[in-house]
Parts: structure tokens; sequence; C-alpha cells
């Protein structure tokens, strides 16, 4: 390969959602990539994905070589993902090369051979439905089919440089035995060597984490490291491009009302129209009642609001709402709000974001609760989580929309993690509820601990909760350590230099 | 009495099929005399036989008949590997042959 070449090598856009960001584009044009992975890494799916796209999504037809599964098992298996091969068959669209063992045949072997006989059925297919995609699925099944693995390495190097002259863009599957070992079985990779993707599906913490990561494409760029995936029903591989986007957000000045006056004030002016606020407290302590409020102060404006409930049912939900006087069948009713309550339990985290994603594209919300981010927390592992919440973060922020997720401390008093540093932050305002004992009486405080580009109230305000919602109050002047979960009353000219402590109690 | 019917497939006149066309003949001419058909599809110029038949490699022999039918590879250079392939006994008696003739 010459460096003229190599500098303009074009990228062919895969199709496959969230696969072409962290590709940079798409795979290189005319070349072969090989998709290297254990058993069970979706190896076969993605393959079938890269022509299903090219059909669906760019009308390009696709020549599908077999050498494992045969074409009916391909058919039946990817059926329940949606996508109706027989169909893109008698459309033209898709054709077979089925290479996969004949059964009760044994195949006797005399001399030397090569793969002219499947070179020649490729270009055949090739030309009959005009395609620009072909896959092969997978390289370690011919392996087992004959004997001569030195003949088939040559071979397959062969058709490689074949399938390049035929023009077309083409996906190599290949099995590795370990998640973080040889690139692939057979030393396949020494003759498509050029660009490899690598698909991994580790248990990390009890969790099931599927990723893919480009390992390399020569002569031309894209994002490096792992990327998280998952497997949908009715849409197959979702990637989840991460910090592949999370730098292109705008920023805006747009204050929108939190529901809350009192709080409103407290924050500068309300909060921020695509800003993510984190709403910290124990349990009981008032989380629902704040989401509640931020969603009728949106309804109230008419805004559309969704609501993804992950502890409470719908039903529990539009109690609660009607105890604080908020109508939240009417709500929904006019159009305005949707819930969605979902067992934690129901997926994985990456199922959940997607299918967040979906609904926020179908509802088109201008403002989103989550309630709550913790019992999310239990399904993944620290990085999942962490993934899971800058994805929907910069989801959410990429189409100005507000977000208020709200965490669950353990500890009734005091709160010793305001969600752990890493998710802290990454949203731009922070609010803490805290239950005080206070001269054996249990209160409840109220604070911003963080609003990021604006300045705010510092005090810890007391608060109250009737049947009209919440009423914040004036700040608790004779008290301090409420943050510690250590509350002391001191004498009021303390004040000072407690107050500067605040301020300083770190974000994580 | 048999009639094997082979069929010998082909990519393009190369030195190795070259090689396995010679290999079948002198074969056949020592272990079939008279009692075979041998064709040469070159798949080439008949794509669609190679998938009608799954060819994958080349060269490949199908013994079409008698049954079972069977798949040989390679230039055919082993001759004793292809004489049990096609399930020829190693010495044919004239006349009395009983072999795989079931069906």
């Amino acid at each position: 390969m010459s460096k003229e070449t190599m500098l303009t090598i074009e990228k062919l856009p895969s199709g496959v959602p969230g696969l072409d960001i962290v590709t940079d584009g798409g795979l290189p044009r005319g070349r072969t990539t090989l998709i290297s992975g254990t058993a069970g890494s979706g190896k076969t799916i993605l393959a079938a994905q890269f022509l299903v796209e090219g059909v669906q999504k760019f009308g390009e037809s696709g020549v599908f070589i077999t050498f494992e599964e045969s074409a009916i098992d391909i058919r039946r298996n990817v059926a329940s993902l949606g996508w109706d091969i027989e169909a893109f068959e008698a459309a033209g669209h898709w054709t077979f090369v089925d290479a996969s063992p004949q059964p009760g045949e044994p195949v006797v072997e005399t001399g030397d051979y090569d793969l002219g006989a499947l070179i020649v059925r490729i270009e055949l297919a090739v030309q009959r439905v005009g395609a620009t995609r072909v896959a092969l699925d997978s390289l370690g099944a011919i392996f087992n089919q004959f004997q001569n693995a030195s003949i088939i390495r040559n071979e397959l190097f062969r058709l490689a440089v074949a399938l390049k002259q035929m023009g077309v863009t083409a996906i190599m599957t290949a099995e590795r035995d370990d998640e973080y070992g040889r690139i692939a079985r057979h030393g396949v990779e020494e003759f498509v060597a050029d660009n490899v993707i690598v698909l991994r599906n580790v248990l990390e913490t009890e969790k099931r984490r599927r990723t893919v990561e480009v390992l390399k494409f020569r002569g031309t760029i894209h994002q490096k490291g792992e990327y998280p995936f998952t497997v949908m029903p009715d849409e197959g591989i979702v990637v989840i491009p991460l910090s592949a986007i999370k730098l292109k957000q705008r920023s805006s000045s747009v204050r929108i009302s939190s529901g809350n006056a009192e709080l409103d004030a407290m924050c500068g002016g309300g909060f921020f129209r695509d800003s993510i606020v984190l709403l910290s407290g124990a349990t009981g302590c008032g989380k629902t009642l704040m989401t509640t409020e931020f969603i009728a102060g949106g309804v109230n404006r008419g805004e559309r609001c969704l609501l993804l409930a992950f502890e409470e049912s719908r039903h529990q939900l539009m109690r609660n709402a009607s105890g604080w006087g908020r109508d939240f069948e009417a709500y929904e009713q006019a159009g305005l709000l949707e819930i969605i309550a979902t067992y934690p339990e129901t997926c994985g985290l990456e199922d959940h974001l997607i299918a967040i994603k979906h609904a926020i594209e179908r509802f088109n919300p201008n403002r989103v609760a989550v309630d709550s981010l913790s019992a999310l927390e239990r399904m993944a592992s620290v990085k999942g989580f962490r993934e899971f919440v800058i994805g929907l973060t910069s989801f959410i922020k990429d189409r100005e929309i507000a977000g208020l997720f709200t965490v669950t401390t353990d500890t009734l008093l005091g709160g010793e993690s305001v969600t752990d540093g890493h998710i802290s932050t990454i949203t731009d305002s922070i609010i803490l509820l805290r239950y005080v004992e206070m001269l054996g009486e249990m209160k409840r405080g109220l604070t911003v601990l963080k609003m990021r580009g604006s300045p705010h109230d510092k005090d810890i305000r007391e608060f109250s909760i009737d049947g009209t919602g919440m009423h914040i109050g004036r700040a608790f002047r004779s008290v301090s350590g409420i943050l510690a979960g250590h509350p002391q009353h001191v004498p009021p000219r303390e004040l000072e230099r407690m107050e500067a402590l605040f301020q300083d109690v770190p974000a994580a | 009495m048999s009639n094997y019917k082979l069929r010998l497939y082909i990519t393009g006149h190369t030195a190795q099929a070259e090689r396995a066309i010679a290999n079948l003949k002198r074969i056949c001419a020592e272990e079939l005399q008279g009692r075979y058909q041998m064709e040469v599809i070159d798949l080439v110029e008949d794509p669609e036989e190679g998938e009608r038949q799954r060819i994958i490699v080349t060269p490949t022999l199908i013994k079409q008949l008698p049954p079972p039918l069977r798949r040989i590879i390679g230039d055919l250079s082993d001759k004793e590997r292809v004489v049990s392939g096609l399930d020829l006994l190693p010495t044919l008696t004239d006349g009395g042959d009983a072999s795989g003739d079931a069906s």
C-alpha cells in the first residue's frame, strides 16, 4: 500500500447506532475490517447488522458468507432482532454464500487446494445483488472445516485481496480466546491486520459488560478505548459513544423555574435550562416532592416533562403528587407529562440508557426527572454506572433539556457521599436535603451546594412540607455540623466562621 | 456393475488444476478401466454450478455415482486417499464387483 492511498482512506458509514462515532465516520471503505471477539461477544450480530443497516439506511446491498451456521439458521437467529432477511433477499438486496459444512459428508484431503471456488462464488454473489458490503462469519469455522491451516491462511489473504479488487467494504469475524489476549485465533489478524475492531463481553463485579474497541484503522483516525454497547431486541447493536460526544455541548444562560419560588431565589433565579441538577438526600427527606414540584413547575409553563421512576410505581407517584396538590393525571391528559415507571432490574444499565434516549426522542420533553439514580446504581459496576450517568447527562444537555436526578444517601443524618465524586463533577448543580436533629426534634434542611455559572444562596435553610408542597424557610442560624450529620448549637458570633467552612465542604 | 460418475471442479486452468486432472485420469485408468465418466467443470466459466454444489475449495472431486456421494479435495496427488475416498477397493477383480451398489 503506498503512502498516497493511505492518506485518502474514505469511511463507509456502517449505520450501526453509535459505531460511526467511535470509528470517526465508519469502516474504511473498500477494505476489510476484522471483528474479533470471544464466544458470545456479538460478532455474528454485528456482521449481519452491517449488511442490514446498509440495506435499510443506505439502500446498499450485501453478501453474507457463512462458514459455520447455515443460511437458514442465520435468517432465523436474527429474526428476533426484527430483521427480515428473507424480504431483503426477495428484494434482491441480500444474498447468502453458504459455505457451512455439509452434514454427514466427510471431506477427504488429497493434496494442495485453494479457495478459488469460494472467491468465484463471492464474486458472483456480489455481482448479482450489486453488493457494496460483504460480511464473512466466521474465519475460525473455516479453519475447522479444513486440515491444512497454512493453506487456509494464505488463501484468506488472497480472499482479502480479491475483496479489495471487487471494491466492497468487508467485515470478517474471528474468534479469540481471552478478552485481553491475542487478537484472534489462527493468526488471522496477519492478513487483515489493517483494521481491527474488538468486541468484548467482560464480567465486571458480577455484571456483564459489552464493549467495542477500534484497535486499529491503518492510515485513518478513530476513537481510542472501549465503548459500551448493548443488543436491543428490535434494533441490534447500539454503541454508546460516551466520551466521544461529551465535548460538544453548549451552555445556556436561560433560566427556568425549579417549581419552587424560594428555591429559585436560592439558585439565583432558577435552574439553567440545559443544566443537570443533582438532588441528594436521605429517604423520605423530600426528594420525590422536589421532583414533583420540578415537574409541576414545567407543566405550569406549558413545558413537556418526562418522569423516569425507578423506585415507585405510577400509582404511588400519582398519589404522592395529589397529596401535595399536584394532579399528575391531569398533566398526562394535557399531554405535558409522561411517567415511565420501571424496575431497575428489568434490564442492564446500557439497555436502560437506550430506552431513556428513545423515550426522550419520542416525547421530546423540556424537562427530565430521574427518581432515583441510586436505584440504578446497584445495577452496574462503578465504571458502568459512571458511563451511564455521562451518557445520560450528555444526551440530555445536547438537547437543551433540564435534568433533575435524585440520589439517596445511606444515612439519615448528613451524608457521606454527595453521591460519589465522580457523579457530582458531571452535574451542574447540587442540592442537598438533610434531616437535622435539633432539640429532640427532626427538622429538614436544604442547601444549594453547587450552582455552576451562578451565584447562589449558601445558607442551610429549614424547610417544611404540607399539603401544598415544600416551604423553604429561614437559615439554621444557631446550629452547625448539619452536612456532617452532627448538628451542634453554636453561639451566633461563631456563625461567620462556620459558614466559611460550609463553602469548603468537598463535593466528593 | 458400477459406473462411476465423477466431476472435477477447478477454478481456471492453473498448474494445480492441471495436476489434479492428470492425477484423476491416471487413477481412473488404473483403477476403473472404462467404468467411469469424468467431467471437468471450470467454475470461472460456470460459477453458478459452484453455488449449486456449494463448492468452497478447488480442486474438488465429487463422486456422484455410485452412492454415497463423496467429496474429495486437493490436487489428488495422494493416490491412496483418493482410492479410499472414492470407496474403491484397493484391488478389484473383474466382473465380481459388489461394492457400494445397494440402492
